[in-house]
C-alpha cells in the first residue's frame, strides 16, 4: 500500500481549487465590512473633527439649513427608546422561551414556534403600518382624553417614545426567544434530574437551576436585542414622530415625539447637501459605535459562558 | 429470596410491573429492602436495575408514556397512590447520578440548594447544614478553604462525593445511588466506597453497579436483574459464594454480562 501524496493527483487539485473559492467567499464578508466601515468614516470623520466632536455630539439643535449638526436629542431618541423596548420586551421574551422548551405542551410548541419565525419574518414597513393604525391611535386616545390638560399640544399626537418602545418590542422579541431558547435547552438535564431528585419543586428547579444555568445566553440574547432595537429604521420613523427636540425631562416624555439616530440619516439623506450629507454619515458612525460595543459585549459574554 | 416482612422494612415492593409505552421494562417484581441496609443492584446493562431504581422515587414520571403496575411501599405507604406529594417524597428518597452533576454554582451553593429550597433562610443554620453535610460526605476538609468557588472546579471524585452532600444536606431518609464510582479513577472509587459504608448507620442505601467487586465490598443484600426479572436477591455473601440460580452463577463467573 502507498500513502504518498501524489503530486497532481486530481483530487488534490479539485480540493485545492474549492479551497480558494471558499476563502474569497470568505474573504468578500470582510471586505464589504471593510468597504463599508472605511466609506461612511471617510465621508464622516472629517466633518466630525472640522465641526467639532464635542459640539457634534452633545449639541442639542439639528438645524442643516443653518449647518447647525447637534446630534444629541437624536441620541437621546435612540438610547431611551432602546432601554425601554428592551423592559418591555426582554422579560416577555425570556418568560416565552422558558414557557416554549419547559412548560407548553408539544401541541402549544407547534403553534407558537413557527409563529414567532413569521413575526421575525414580517417586513418592517409592515410593523409601522401596524404601529400607525392601532397603536398611534390608542396612545392619541389617551393623549387626547384623559391625560389632554396635562400634556402639550405637540406630545398629543400619539407619535410618541412610547409609540416606538412598543413597536420595537414587538420586533426584538423573536431574537430574544429564539435565542434564550436555544440556551434554555442547552442545560444539560442533569441539572433538572439532581434538582428534581431532591424534593425542588418544578418552579424552584426553573427559576433556581434552569435560568440561572441559561444566563449567559439569555444575556446574549437581550444585548443582540438591543442591537436590533438600536438599529431598526423604518418602523420606528413610522410612528416616533421624529421631532428634533430633546424630550421634556418627566413623566410626559414618555408622549414626546423623538428622533432616532437611524431616522435622521433615513429622513434626509434623500434631499441633504453635501456638508448635511456629511454630517448624516457622522451620525452613522456614532450609530456604528454603538452597534461596535453591543456587539463586542455579546462576544466577551459568549465567551464566558462556554 | 429475601425472608418475609421483618420489622423494620423501609421499601416494600410488591408485583411490580414497569412499562415505557408498551414495551414491559419490569415484571412481577417482589423485594424488601431493610433499614439501615446497603442494597446492591447487579446485571447487565439494559437489565432495568436502573429503571427500578428510578420506580423508588418517582423519577420515571418524567419520562413521558411510563406506567407502573404493582406496589411500592415506603413506611408502610404507597408511594404511587394519587395523594402522594412527589416533592416530599423526593425529599425523604434522594438521588446520586452516575455522572456527578454538580450545579455551576458554588460548593457552598450546591449543598445549600435543597434546603434555600425548602424555604430555609437563616445563615447559621445553612452553614451548619452545609458543613454537616460536607463532613458526612467525607469532602469538608477538602473544600472548607473554598466554599465560595464554582463546584465545577472540583474533581470528579469530589464532585461525586459533593452530589451526595448535596443529597444528605435535604436530610433523606434513604439514598438511591446510580452507578456513583462509573465516572471516577480507583482512588475517588474507594473514597465513595467508605462512605457508602459510613452511611449506612444512618440512612438505607440502594446502589445500582455494573462493577461486581463494588458489589460484594459495599452491599450486605444484593439483587441480579436479567431483562426486566429479578433473579435472584439475598445476603450478598450468598449471592456471590453460593448462588442459587443458573444465570446468577453465569454472570457472577463472567460467562456474560
Amino acid at each position: 500500500m502507498k500513502f504518498q501524496k501524489e503530486r497532481n493527483n486530481k483530487n488534490n487539485i479539485e480540493e485545492a481549487i474549492v479551497k480558494v473559492i471558499l476563502f474569497i467567499m470568505a474573504l468578500s464578508s470582510i471586505i464589504s465590512l471593510g468597504l463599508i466601515t472605511f466609506f461612511v468614516f471617510n465621508e464622516g470623520l472629517p466633518f466630525m473633527i472640522g465641526y467639532g466632536i464635542t459640539d457634534f455630539i452633545f449639541g442639542t439643535t439639528w438645524n442643516p439649513t443653518e449647518q447647525v449638526y447637534g446630534i444629541f436629542p437624536m441620541i437621546v431618541g435612540s438610547v431611551i427608546v432602546t432601554i425601554f423596548a428592551i423592559l418591555v420586551g426582554a422579560p416577555i421574551g425570556i418568560a416565552v422561551a422558558v414557557y416554549l422548551v419547559e412548560i407548553a405542551p408539544p401541541r402549544v410548541t407547534k403553534i407558537v414556534k413557527p409563529a414567532i419565525l413569521l413575526l421575525e419574518g414580517i417586513p418592517s414597513v409592515v410593523i409601522g403600518l401596524f404601529g400607525m393604525v392601532v397603536i398611534i391611535d390608542v396612545i392619541r386616545r389617551l393623549a387626547r382624553g384623559p391625560l389632554a390638560d396635562y400634556l402639550p399640544a405637540g406630545y398629543q399626537t400619539g407619535y410618541s417614545i412610547l409609540a416606538g418602545v412598543l413597536i420595537l418590542a414587538i420586533m426584538i422579541l423573536p431574537t430574544i426567544i429564539s435565542i434564550s431558547a436555544d440556551s434554555i435547552r442547552a442545560v444539560p438535564k442533569e441539572y433538572k434530574e439532581a434538582s428534581l431528585a431532591m424534593g425542588s419543586t418544578k418552579w424552584q428547579t426553573l427559576f433556581k437551576v434552569v435560568v440561572p444555568a441559561a444566563k449567559s445566553g439569555i444575556l446574549a440574547a437581550v444585548i443582540l436585542g438591543v442591537g436590533r432595537a438600536i438599529g431598526e429604521t423604518m418602523a420606528i420613523i413610522m410612528v416616533i414622530g421624529n421631532s428634533v427636540q430633546l424630550p421634556i425631562p418627566g413623566w410626559e416624555a414618555v408622549f414626546a415625539p423623538v428622533r432616532t439616530l437611524t431616522g435622521n440619516i433615513a429622513l434626509e439623506m434623500g434631499y441633504a447637501g453635501p456638508e448635511h450629507r456629511q454630517a448624516l454619515f457622522a451620525t452613522g458612525i456614532i450609530l456604528f459605535l454603538f452597534i461596535i460595543i453591543i456587539n463586542s459585549i455579546t462576544l466577551l459574554l459568549r465567551r464566558r459562558g462556554t | 429470596m429475601i425472608a418475609p416482612k421483618e420489622q423494620d422494612v423501609k421499601i416494600a415492593v410488591e408485583g411490580l410491573d414497569f412499562f415505557y409505552g408498551q414495551k414491559q421494562a419490569l415484571h412481577n417484581i417482589t423485594m424488601d429492602i431493610r433499614e439501615n441496609e446497603v442494597f446492591a443492584f447487579i446485571g447487565p446493562s439494559g437489565c432495568g436495575k436502573t429503571t427500578f431504581l428510578r420506580v423508588l422515587n418517582r423519577m420515571n414520571d418524567l419520562i413521558p408514556y411510563t406506567s407502573v403496575k404493582g406496589s411500592v411501599r415506603i413506611d408502610g405507604q404507597d408511594i404511587y397512590d394519587p395523594n402522594v406529594d412527589v416533592v416530599q417524597l423526593r425529599k425523604a428518597v434522594g438521588t446520586v447520578f452516575q455522572k456527578p452533576n454538580p450545579f455551576p454554582i458554588s460548593i457552598f451553593d450546591n449543598v445549600a440548594y435543597g434546603p434555600k429550597a425548602n424555604g430555609l433562610k437563616n445563615k447559621q443554620q445553612l452553614m451548619e447544614i452545609v458543613e454537616d453535610s460536607l463532613r458526612q460526605a467525607a469532602l469538608w476538609d477538602e473544600v472548607k478553604d473554598r466554599l465560595n468557588e464554582s463546584a465545577l472546579g472540583l474533581s470528579g471524585g469530589q464532585q461525586q462525593r459533593l452530589c451526595i452532600a448535596r443529597v444528605m444536606a435535604v436530610k433523606p431518609e434513604i439514598i438511591l445511588m446510580d452507578e456513583p464510582t462509573s465516572a471516577l479513577d480507583p482512588v475517588a472509587t474507594f473514597k465513595v466506597e467508605e462512605l457508602i459504608t459510613e452511611l449506612k448507620k444512618n440512612y438505607t442505601v440502594v446502589i445500582v453497579t455494573h462493577n461486581m467487586e463494588q458489589a460484594a465490598r459495599v452491599s450486605d443484600k444484593t439483587a441480579f436483574f436479567l431483562d426486566g426479572v429479578v433473579i435472584e436477591a439475598d445476603e450478598t455473601n450468598n449471592i456471590f459464594t453460593n448462588p442459587k440460580q443458573k444465570e446468577t452463577e453465569d454472570y457472577i463467573s463472567g460467562k456474560f454480562g
